[in-house]
């Protein structure tokens, strides 16, 4: 009898420690990650416009459809990217992410400059070379550090009545994101 | 042979409960470090790089992007102040208010995070779309059948969960639940 209990508990411990390490692999062999479903929408270093969720189909679970959605699935190994977003009327945000779904960055159109949220989105290495090369003028612009040379941008604008979605849709479509390479 | 069965065993019940568990804490959604006010839970280390594993499993199955910190906070409720699952087919009211942000956004989806449809297309509600009493304070009304008021359709699903998200506030990591948090109370009233 304690013999079988004994080989029980070691099936509680082994359990234990299946169920940690398959919590902690499951992000990693996940397929369908936001990431992966924008895959086949998002062309690569280019700013792609999503369709407004509805109850019939949603590129991504959980969006918010007062909110309208672009998308860029980004690439440093080039070349940084240059990133211009037009903030719409009541509110604008651009979210980072990595390939693996991880927010490393968010900010919002508090940082915009007349009406205009300009960044440079680059590699950690890249920006080591830049700041050997214009120390000065580094200072005056939004740099945002990708952990990771892949990742996708998320820029949301806020259309607080529906009658509102036509506009912010319009001008999300002119947001931009495009390499550019170090000069 | 005793210990072939013991071996068994062992690899049975360590298989069952740890993929087990793995599955319930990924689709239920258990994870720890939340902030919760009432029937409110938000996870704001789910919006950082400090996002704590069971989030980030669960986030990759479900295929959600969660909100970036510096955008906003997501508060979540799968059923009323008393603990009990909302129910689509009963009348369900908010009443309150929200902690002080720039806007806010209210959604009704099913339990996959889709839109749930209804007659009139409504699937939420936004802080300049709700109409409020005079001490700003409001009410939400979620049933299946049209209300005067805030009405917001359950279209009647069996399930529903909603989400309040503060758009440009103050709320994040270091926020601790009680007065920096005034959640919308949430009642069923009634049940066919």
């Amino acid at each position: 009898m304690i013999r079988w209990l004994g080989w029980v508990f070691a099936g509680i411990v082994l359990g234990g420690i299946v169920h940690l390490s398959t919590v902690l692999i499951l992000p990693l062999t996940a397929t369908r990650n936001g990431y992966s479903r924008l895959e086949p929408f998002a062309p690569v270093n280019t700013m792609t416009l999503l369709p407004q969720p509805t109850p019939a189909s949603a590129v991504l679970p959980f969006l918010d459809p007062a909110f309208a959605t672009a998308v860029c699935r980004y690439d440093l190994t080039v070349a940084p990217l240059k990133v211009v977003v037009t903030a719409s009327q009541a509110y604008t945000s651009l979210s980072f992410y990595t390939p693996r779904g991880i927010a490393f960055y968010a900010i919002n159109d508090r940082a915009a400059v007349r009406r205009t949220i300009e960044l440079d989105l680059m590699t950690s290495e890249q920006r080591a070379q830049i700041q050997e090369d214009e120390e000065v003028t580094a200072a005056d612009r939004l740099i945002v550090e990708s952990p990771t040379p892949g990742g996708l941008l998320v820029v949301r604008g806020f259309a607080p009545e529906p009658g509102d979605m036509p506009v912010v849709r319009g001008v999300l479509s002119q947001a931009q994101c495009r390499p550019q390479p170090l000069q | 042979m005793q210990l072939l069965g013991g071996l068994f065993i062992t690899i049975v019940i360590a298989i069952f409960l740890g993929l087990g568990a793995t599955w319930y804490t990924t689709v239920r959604g258990v994870s720890f470090g939340g902030v919760t006010s009432g029937a409110w839970t938000a996870w704001p280390k789910s919006g950082t790089q400090d996002i704590e594993p069971y989030a980030r499993a669960a986030m990759a199955r479900s295929g959600e992007l969660p909100l970036g910190s510096g955008d906003g906070v997501a508060f979540r409720a799968s059923g009323d102040d008393s603990g009990r699952p909302f129910d689509g087919r009963c009348v369900v009211t908010l009443a309150g208010t929200t902690p002080l942000a720039r806007y806010w956004t209210l959604t009704l989806y099913d339990r996959d995070g889709n839109l749930v449809p209804n007659a009139v297309g409504r699937h939420g509600f936004t802080s300049l779309e709700i109409v409020r009493a005079s001490d700003g304070t409001f009410a939400i009304t979620v049933s299946p059948q049209a209300r005067p008021g805030n009405w917001l359709p359950s279209g009647g699903i069996d399930r529903y969960q909603l989400v309040l998200r503060l758009y440009d506030t103050a709320v994040g990591v270091a926020t601790r639940a009680g007065r920096e948090t005034p959640m919308p109370s949430v009642r069923t009233e009634g049940c066919p």
